[in-house]
């Protein structure tokens, strides 16, 4: 199991992270990855300064916006093998 | 700048900030007793007869601000030493007695305590029982009515006298308002301050691997009238804490959990209470006991949003900041412990960032926006009404709402009478033990008439328009927001 943690802090609220974690959700449910991959929100990743501070278990921080995250599930799937 | 409103908020400001800075330095324990020599240097005294009497004060608000005694659970306590410049009596006849034939006073008094020498009339202070009839009795208003701030704030008369003409809190009585610590005009009635305890927290935070987040109530939007919110925000991060969230997340949670709560039980109960001030709450429990089942068994925003915190971090300590003492006394009951850790006053905070030598108006400005307007608005009497109306029609629930919002603890007692006799119109009281909302509360740094505004203008500069837009991202249905479990899942 992956958990994907999304930055919903002030910051990364007001810079979508809302979208972000609802795109995900979508993708996620599209792709059936809901028995392998868990989406979690928590408050502040410490990452204020960029865009919506994204973490994957323990892996280091990225940004990530919503066009970006169809992307990022792919690229994660690849690398992990889920 | 910051204003102070009275030299009572600045007394105590200057002590919670040195022990704050002792704190800090982690010499607490033995420099604790230079601080009195700090605030009050001498020669001279600046408010009471001698410096000897100020220090000796300043020592035992020293002690409240260390966290005062902790056999005893009540978090409002008397400073003896500070407590003895209130008449004892309450009604005199002063000099504007003309010695009348009419003595409608003498005709008045229930007790025969008014008794005539020579020209003027006298009260017996024996024998008076305070009605007050003789004063409305007086054609010449001649009769001075000097009740003590404490009592006459005091809304369960839980304030007395004692032998040696000190104030003494009945703790049976007392629902932690914080009205008298407000009230008193010589600051002897203090609330014990968790300051320490926070310091040592976030000091030790990296060896306890743990968070520490503080959860900003909304008053705080008419709070720093010389600050932006942001740069408070800024100042607040600057101290150390993990992350600021709003406590209006928490306010959103309890709007649809309360409405939902309301739905399922308004037809067996008849009606409902809000519960999210928690003086009102204990109000109910200890003047009302038998309308205790009708209280919401929701939890506090405060505690919805601590819990959905450590649904979040497993690491986390909450630390509330809002302008409330009763929530003091909230966190520590238990049937809602382990959700949020401490509380703090704005005062305290204040305190805590001066004493770290953060200019607050020279931070850059830091967001904090997760709640929706509803939120927000709780900070005020009448927004928990709002919000739930607004909840009704937004999630389509199928609800005969009539709410009666009672602004203060006064309208609350009424309120609350008729509730008792089976005479109430509404079937919803939203309750707020101070007047204003918590915008007036006993630990606000400013009070004014506008702050109903700027929470207004606050709650529009939400980026989230409604409760379902703040919410649609969270599991709220693993979240356990009731009160009588009190656990957590």
């Amino acid at each position: 199991m992956t958990t994907i943690q999304v930055c919903i802090g002030s910051a990364c609220h007001l810079k979508g992270s809302y979208s972000v974690i609802n795109k995900l959700q979508s993708v996620i449910k599209e792709k059936q990855l809901d028995k392998q991959i868990v989406i979690k929100a928590a408050f502040c990743l410490g990452e204020c300064t960029k865009a919506v501070s994204v973490k994957v278990d323990n892996h280091p921080i990225q940004s990530l916006d919503e066009t970006g995250v169809e992307g990022f599930i792919d690229a994660l799937l690849a690398e992990e093998g889920v | 700048m910051r204003k102070f409103e009275t030299d009572v908020q600045l007394v105590k400001y200057e002590v919670l900030k040195e022990v704050s800075k002792l704190a800090l330095e982690g010499t607490l324990q033995e420099k604790q007793r230079t601080i009195q020599k700090i605030v009050d240097p001498g020669p001279k005294a600046r408010f009471r007869c001698c410096i000897y009497k100020e220090r000796e004060i300043t020592k035992k608000r020293v002690k409240l601000a260390m966290g005062g005694d902790k056999r005893n659970p009540n978090i409002i306590e008397v400073i003896g030493a500070a407590c003895d410049e209130c008449p004892i009596n309450r009604f005199t006849i002063t000099e504007a007695c003309r010695g009348c034939l009419a003595h409608r006073c003498t005709e008045a008094c229930p007790v025969n305590a008014i008794y005539h020498v020579g020209q003027r009339a006298y009260i017996n202070q024996q024998k008076c029982i305070e009605c007050g009839k003789c004063k409305a009795a007086c054609p010449y208003n001649a009769v001075s009515d000097v009740m003590r701030p404490c009592r006459r704030a005091c809304p369960v008369d839980a304030l007395s006298i004692d032998d040696d003409k000190k104030a003494v809190i009945d703790y049976d009585k007392c629902i932690q308002c914080g009205a008298c610590v407000y009230q008193c005009p010589f600051g002897a009635i203090m609330d014990k301050s968790q300051i320490v305890d926070v310091i040592n927290e976030l000091k030790n935070a990296r060896l306890n691997k743990t968070n520490v987040y503080a959860v900003v109530a909304p008053a705080i939007s008419s709070q720093f009238t010389f600050a932006k919110i942001g740069q408070v925000i800024n100042a607040i991060k600057k101290i150390g804490f993990h992350d600021v969230v709003e406590a209006a997340l928490g306010a959103d949670l309890i709007a649809l959990h309360e409405t939902n709560e309301f739905a399922d039980v308004i037809g067996e109960k008849g009606f409902l209470t809000s519960s999210c001030c928690p003086a009102f709450v204990s109000f109910i429990q200890k003047k009302y006991p038998s309308l205790e089942g009708n209280i919401s068994t929701s939890v506090s925003p405060m505690i919805a949003i601590s819990r959905l915190i450590k649904q979040t971090d497993e690491n986390a300590k909450i630390v509330f900041i809002g302008p409330c003492v009763a929530k003091k006394t909230e966190a520590k009951n238990s049937a809602v412990s382990g959700s949020t850790d401490y509380v703090l006053t704005f005062e305290e905070l204040c305190a805590m960032i001066d004493s770290m030598g953060i200019d607050i108006e020279a931070c850059e400005e830091d967001d904090l926006n997760n709640a929706s307007f509803f939120g927000r608005i709780f900070a005020r009497s009448g927004g928990l009404t709002e919000a739930i109306k607004h909840v009704i029609e937004e999630y389509n629930i199928e609800a005969d709402f009539k709410p009666i919002c009672c602004d203060g603890i006064d309208e609350c007692d009424k309120t609350l009478k008729m509730a008792k006799v089976g005479k109430l119109e509404s079937n919803f009281i939203e309750g707020m033990a101070c007047s204003g909302g918590c915008i007036g509360g006993p630990m606000s740094l400013h009070h004014g008439h506008k702050d109903r505004k700027e929470v207004d203008k606050y709650g529009m500069q939400a980026a989230e328009k409604g409760v379902k837009d703040s919410l649609r991202i969270f599991e709220i249905e693993k979240l356990n927001l009731h009160r009588s479990t009190g656990k957590k899942k």
